[in-house]
C-alpha cells in the first residue's frame, strides 16, 4: 500500500526517479532547482504525463505507461497544495474549501468547511476573500482545501517558500501536528534541507531528474550513497584514503594518518582507494589540558584555518598536514573556552564508528555527471 | 426621428453580440491557452479590422458576398437569397468587423487566469466543463463584459462597412449612423442632431451599464 512512483523518460525533461511513501509517512523530495521535484509531484497528481513509468497509490494504479493507462487528476483523489497556493480569488476562504465537497448536500458542505477552518485555526475568517488573508492564512486555506477532499495522498509543493521566516516556523510546526491526524502518504517538495530534515520521515535526493538515494534523514546525513549525494546534502568532510595493513590491522591511510574504522574496512582488498565520509558530529575537539571523551580514537593534529561565528554556533575549518580540510560546528562558548583562534594548533579525534566508506565511489568521479 | 433606423441599429448590435461573444469565448480561450505554429498569424488576422479602413474591409466583403463569389453563391444556394444589401449581409459584415473588439478583451482576460488555478480545480475534482463554468468564467467576466460593451457600441457606430455592404435600405440595412449621414446630406440638421444625440445617449448608457456591472465585484483589488 502507500504510494509507489517510478518515472522514466529521456526528454524533454529527463527523469529517472523511483520512490515510495508509506501511509502516515512524510517523504521529502529534495534537490536543487531543475532537479525535477515539481515535475514528479505533478506526475503523481496527473497534471504531467511522463513517457514511461508507473504511479500506484493505495493499491490503485493511477498511471501505467506500458498499459497506456492514466487517470485524470479529477479521479486520482490527490490533495495538492500549490507553491503559490492557487486559491480561487473569486471565492471566499470557506467557498474555496467547499469546492472539493460538491458531492455533499449544501448544509453538510458548509459544516465540513467550518470544521476544516477550525482545524487550520482560521475560525471566523471563512467569509474573507483570499486577497484579504495573509500569506500564512492563505497557506492554511490551501491546506484545508487539499485535505477536505479526503485525499489518498497529500502533495505539498514548496508550501513554505512564500511566507516569512517566523510564519514558516509556525506553519511547519502546525504541519507536524496536523500529520498526527492523517494517515495518508505525504510528499513534500522542498529545496530547504533543514526543512526536509525537520519534517520528513524519509528523504529522497534528486539530481537532474534522477533519484539518487532515499533514506531516513538521520541515516542519509550519516551515510550518503555517493559523493554527489553528500555534496547535494551540503556535506563536507569527504576524503580519499587507501586500505592498508598497519601492524597486522586493517587501517585507512589518510595522508600520514592510519585511521581506525569501525565498519566495512575488512571487506576491502589492501591497496584499494576509497572515498570516505565523516559526519561533523563525529569529530571531537580535545579540550586543552584535560582528557576528553574518545581521545584515543584516531587523534589528529590540525591547524585552525577558519572560524565563522553564526550566533551560538561556530563553524570550524581545520587544515590537516596533507592539505585536506575538516569541517565541524561547535557551540560558540565552547570555541571560546578552548581558545580557538585562526592559526591555532588543536587536536581532534575522528570517531571510528562515524567513518563511512562510500561504496564503490571515488571522489569527484561523478562531479560533473550529466545524464545521457 | 427615424425609428426604423434605430430598430435596425439595435437589432444589428444585439445579434452581433449574441453571436460573437460565445464564439469569442471559444476563440479567445483557445488563443490564450494554445501554443501552435502560426498563432501570431491568427492574432494578426483577428486584429486586422482594427487597422483596416472600413471602406477597404467593406469593399472586400461586398466582393465576396456577390452571387458569383464563393461566399455569396454558397449563401444563395443555401437560402435562395443574396447577401449584399440585406440585413444578414450587414450582420455578417458586422461580425467580421467586430472580431478584434470581441476576441481581444476575452483573450487577455483568459491569459490573466493563472494556469495553476485550473489545475487546482482539477485536483479539487472539477471536470474541465465545471472548471470553465465555476472558475474561469467568473474570472474572465470583466473581459466578457468589456468585449460585449465594445462590440455593441462599435456596431451602433459602424458606418463605412455597413454602407458598402448594405447600402441604405429603409428598415433593412439603414442603421442610425447611416440615417444621420443621409439627414445631413438632405440638409435636415435638426433630424441629424436628434439622432446623433440619441446615438450618443444609447452608447453612453450601454457602456455605463456594462462597466458598472463589471466593476461591482468585491474580490477585485488592484
Amino acid at each position: 500500500m502507500g504510494l509507489r512512483v517510478a518515472v522514466d523518460q529521456t526528454g524533454p525533461i529527463p527523469l529517472a526517479a523511483e520512490f515510495v511513501c508509506q501511509p502516515g509517512e512524510l517523504l521529502a523530495l529534495v534537490g536543487p532547482s531543475g532537479s525535477g521535484k515539481t515535475t514528479l509531484l505533478r506526475t503523481i497528481a496527473g497534471l504531467y504525463r511522463p513517457q514511461g513509468g508507473r504511479v500506484e497509490c493505495a493499491g490503485e494504479v493511477w498511471f501505467d505507461a506500458e498499459r497506456k493507462h492514466s487517470l485524470p487528476p479529477q479521479r486520482r483523489q490527490v490533495g495538492m497544495v500549490f507553491q503559490d497556493y492557487a486559491l480561487f480569488p473569486h471565492l471566499t476562504a470557506a467557498q474555496n474549501i467547499q469546492l472539493p465537497l460538491r458531492h455533499l448536500p449544501q448544509p453538510q458542505r458548509s459544516e465540513q468547511a467550518e470544521q476544516w477552518l477550525a482545524k487550520v485555526r482560521l475560525e471566523g475568517l471563512g467569509e474573507r476573500y483570499p486577497n484579504a488573508l495573509s500569506g500564512g492564512q492563505r497557506q492554511r486555506v490551501a491546506l484545508a482545501r487539499a485535505l477536505a477532499r479526503d485525499p489518498k495522498v497529500l502533495l505539498l509543493d514548496e508550501p513554505f517558500s512564500a511566507v516569512d521566516q517566523v510564519t514558516r516556523r509556525r506553519l511547519q510546526r502546525e504541519l507536524a501536528l496536523l500529520r498526527q491526524q492523517i494517515d495518508i502518504p505525504i510528499v513534500l517538495v522542498t529545496h530547504d534541507l533543514e526543512e526536509a530534515a525537520a519534517l520528513a520521515d524519509q528523504i529522497c535526493v534528486l539530481h537532474n531528474g534522477a533519484s539518487l538515494q532515499q533514506d531516513a534523514p538521520e541515516s542519509l546525513f550519516k551515510r550518503p550513497a555517493s559523493p554527489l549525494v553528500a555534496r547535494l546534502l551540503d556535506r563536507h568532510n569527504l576524503f580519499e584514503g587507501v586500505v592498508v595493513d598497519a601492524d597486522g590491522k586493517r587501517r585507512l591511510q589518510w595522508g600520514e594518518h592510519y585511521l581506525e574504522v569501525a565498519d566495512g574496512l575488512d571487506n576491502l582488498p589492501l591497496g584499494e582507494k576509497v572515498t570516505w565520509y565523516l559526519p561533523p558530529s563525529d569529530i571531537v575537539l580535545h579540550r586543552r589540558g584535560r582528557p576528553s571523551h574518545g581521545e584515543r580514537e584516531n587523534p589528529i593534529v590540525a591547524t585552525v584555518s577558519e572560524l565563522v561565528v553564526l550566533g551560538g554556533i561556530t563553524s570550524v575549518s581545520l587544515s590537516v598536514n596533507h592539505g585536506d580540510m575538516l569541517r565541524f560546528d561547535i557551540a560558540t562558548h565552547a570555541a571560546r573556552r578552548n581558545q580557538l583562534t585562526s592559526g591555532a594548533v588543536v587536536k581532534v579525534s575522528l570517531l571510528a564508528a562515524g567513518i563511512y566508506l562510500l561504496p564503490g565511489h571515488r571522489v569527484r568521479a561523478d562531479a560533473h555527471d550529466k545524464r545521457k | 426621428m427615424d425609428w426604423s433606423a434605430l430598430s435596425v441599429s439595435l437589432r444589428l448590435a444585439g445579434f452581433t453580440c449574441l453571436i460573437l461573444i460565445p464564439l469569442s469565448l471559444w476563440l479567445g480561450r483557445a488563443l490564450a491557452y494554445a501554443r501552435f505554429r502560426g498563432k501570431g498569424l491568427c492574432e494578426a488576422l483577428v486584429a486586422l479590422p482594427l487597422v483596416l479602413p472600413p471602406t477597404v474591409l467593406g469593399f472586400y466583403l461586398l466582393m465576396s458576398f456577390g452571387r458569383d463569389a464563393p461566399v455569396g453563391s454558397f449563401w444563395a444556394e443555401l437560402t435562395g437569397r443574396g447577401l449584399n444589401f440585406t440585413f444578414t449581409g450587414i450582420l455578417l459584415a458586422s461580425l467580421i468587423a467586430n472580431l478584434p473588439f470581441a476576441i481581444q478583451p476575452i483573450q487577455r482576460a483568459f491569459e490573466h487566469v493563472p494556469h495553476n488555478l485550473r489545475e487546482a480545480a482539477w485536483c479539487s475534482g472539477l471536470s474541465p466543463w465545471q472548471t470553465l463554468l465555476r472558475i474561469e468564467l467568473p474570472l474572465v467576466w470583466p473581459g466578457i463584459m468589456s468585449a460585449a460593451a465594445l462590440t455593441f457600441a462599435h456596431t451602433l457606430g459602424e458606418f463605412g462597412v455597413i454602407l458598402m455592404v448594405g447600402g441604405a435600405i429603409d428598415g433593412e440595412t439603414r442603421t442610425l449612423a447611416i440615417a444621420i449621414y443621409d439627414r445631413v446630406q438632405a440638409f435636415d440638421e435638426q433630424g441629424a442632431a436628434q439622432m446623433s444625440a440619441l446615438l450618443l445617449l444609447v452608447s453612453f448608457i450601454t457602456l455605463g451599464l456594462v462597466y458598472g456591472l463589471a466593476g461591482r465585484r468585491r474580490w477585485v483589488r488592484g
